[in-house]
């Protein structure tokens, strides 16, 4: 198990991800952070600290269930389980920002912005994580990461949410447990 | 972990509470599908639904095929009078005939106890019931039960439900006092001595042939529809007397809690099982179960339809 990204590490680039953000949007008045589920539920509730602290508003929070908009949704999941998804405005006209713990195929991007294209037409989308690996499918791209990280194809990233809220990102081979013990799961890599 | 697989829908009896309570969280996720601005998602695209009823019925067939279409797949109906068993083709040659055209799920009314059973034996498809003679009708009781969670909460137990009317030819009776009874709520079956079932023991309900003490108490009252075809001796003589005996008016309503609430699976005989009063007024959630009713047959169908395979890392 290889750290990519320790708590503090997580905490002061969210700081300047906030910054970079607040700059590109011209504040925040028409920003809304759409969390995907579950990865990237942890991520944006710390962004949007982050962003409140700077603009003194905190732009709405919602969060996305991808499950219903997978590629694969009705042949690969025999036992799906599908979240809530929770749009607390309409998101016509406004710049959404997805929020995810890591960029992998691209697939579930590519869903999620069926997802929310489903809420409303948004004047844009954008796209946030934690780590951005490689082995795209799909010609997505990140505009905001913490990290690039090129990792084995037998190799995964997950993401971890400790007690107090600190996140981190390490690497691990595919083959091992999800959830290490001492270390509530939170989220990683999907597709 | 398969145990809660859901792959046909043929009864209440079979489900185990694990499956019946996955349905149910299933459902909520669609029930906010339902509120979108855009209310339809990919998740069964390239799917064929078959709906096919013997018997007359337009708000379950049109429920099972708004949730069909909302969940993006393809929907044909079938009603039983334009169907080939008019011109005499057995149940088995129909069924034959839609596994051909690669139906994945297939939705059934019939008659006859036991058609869905029967179906899901002779077919590749997912089956689900959509009542079956005086057997089951098991999306009726699951939208019930999702009706009440929405207004009292995920935890039955301890909740009082009273299920009035002719127990014995109902199968939605019959499926909700299964369900609400795995649940784990406290059931009353309150009717006429002559449309108790002979074995309503094995219920595990409460049994009145009065409606007062059902009502006594009642944090849900369901009322169940009086059959027409059932009237006259020697099963039940008049509607007059059915509505003053046991139908469901303000004043009776009182003996239930402040907030119980009133439910009808539809369609009302206003006057006669339940008052104009009652089924319009605060206490009722006979709208709601319609609502209800979409979602609920959403999650039923998405579940039917999801084909086992390779479990993924999610």
């Amino acid at each position: 198990m290889r750290t990519l990204l320790d708590p503090e590490s997580v905490a002061r680039g969210l700081r300047r991800m906030a910054g970079e953000i607040v700059e590109r949007h011209a504040g925040a008045p028409d920003l809304v952070l759409v969390a995907i589920r579950r990865g990237g539920i942890a991520v944006a509730r710390a962004l949007a600290a982050w962003l409140k602290e700077l603009e003194q508003y905190q732009p709405p929070l919602g969060s996305v269930d991808i499950t219903l908009y997978r590629d694969d949704a009705s042949t690969a999941l025999p036992n799906p389980r599908i979240g809530p998804s929770e749009i607390p405005c309409s998101l016509d006209g406004k710049h959404v920002l997805l929020v995810d713990d890591v960029l992998y195929t691209g697939r579930t991007v590519r869903a999620a912005i069926d997802a929310v294209m489903d809420y409303g037409r948004p004047r844009l989308i954008e796209l946030a994580v934690l780590v951005d690996r490689n082995g795209r499918e799909l010609p997505i791209g990140a505009n905001y990461f913490l990290k690039a990280e090129t990792v084995k194809t037998d190799e995964r990233i997950d993401v971890f949410e400790d007690p107090s809220g600190g996140l981190s990102a390490v690497v691990q081979p595919k083959s091992a447990p999800r959830i290490p013990p001492g270390a509530p799961r939170h989220g990683g890599e999907s597709t | 972990m398969t145990d809660d697989r859901i792959r046909h829908l043929l009864g209440i009896e079979d489900l185990s509470l694990r499956s019946a309570e996955r349905l149910l969280d299933t459902a909520q996720a669609f029930l906010e599908v339902t509120r979108r601005p855009v209310r339809k998602v990919p998740a069964l695209r390239g799917k064929t639904i078959i709906n096919v009823f013997f018997e007359a019925s337009t708000r379950t067939r049109t429920s099972f095929e708004l949730a069909g279409k909302r969940l993006s797949a393809d929907v044909v109906n079938i009603a039983g009078s334009s169907s080939s068993t008019s011109k005499g083709e057995t149940l088995r040659d129909t069924v034959n005939t839609l596994d051909a055209m690669h139906a994945d799920v297939i939705v059934v009314r019939h008659s006859a106890s036991g058609a869905a059973h029967y179906v899901a034996r002779h077919s590749r498809a997912g089956v689900v019931n959509a009542g079956d003679g005086m057997h089951e009708h098991p999306t009726q009781a699951l939208l019930d039960a999702f009706t009440i969670r929405q207004s009292k909460g995920n935890d039955f137990r301890g909740m009082k439900v009273a299920i009035c009317g002719d127990i014995t030819h109902s199968r939605v009776a019959r499926s909700n006092a299964l369900l609400l009874r795995l649940l784990g709520a406290d059931v009353a079956l309150a009717g006429p001595r002559t449309l108790l079932p002979t074995a309503v023991e094995s219920f595990g309900c409460r049994v009145y042939d009065r409606i007062e003490p059902a009502l006594d108490g009642a944090d849900v009252v369901m009322m169940l529809r009086i059959q027409r075809e059932r009237l006259g001796a020697p099963l039940l003589p008049a509607l007059r007397e059915y509505a003053r005996v046991f139908g469901l008016n303000s004043a009776r309503l009182r003996l239930a809690k402040p907030d119980a609430v009133v439910m009808h699976p539809g369609p009302m005989n206003r006057g006669v099982e339940i008052s104009e009063e009652v089924a319009d007024g605060s206490h009722s959630l006979i709208l709601n179960q319609v609502e209800a009713g979409v979602a609920v047959r959403m999650a039923v169908l998405y579940l039917a339809a999801s084909e086992p395979g390779a479990p993924t890392d999610g």
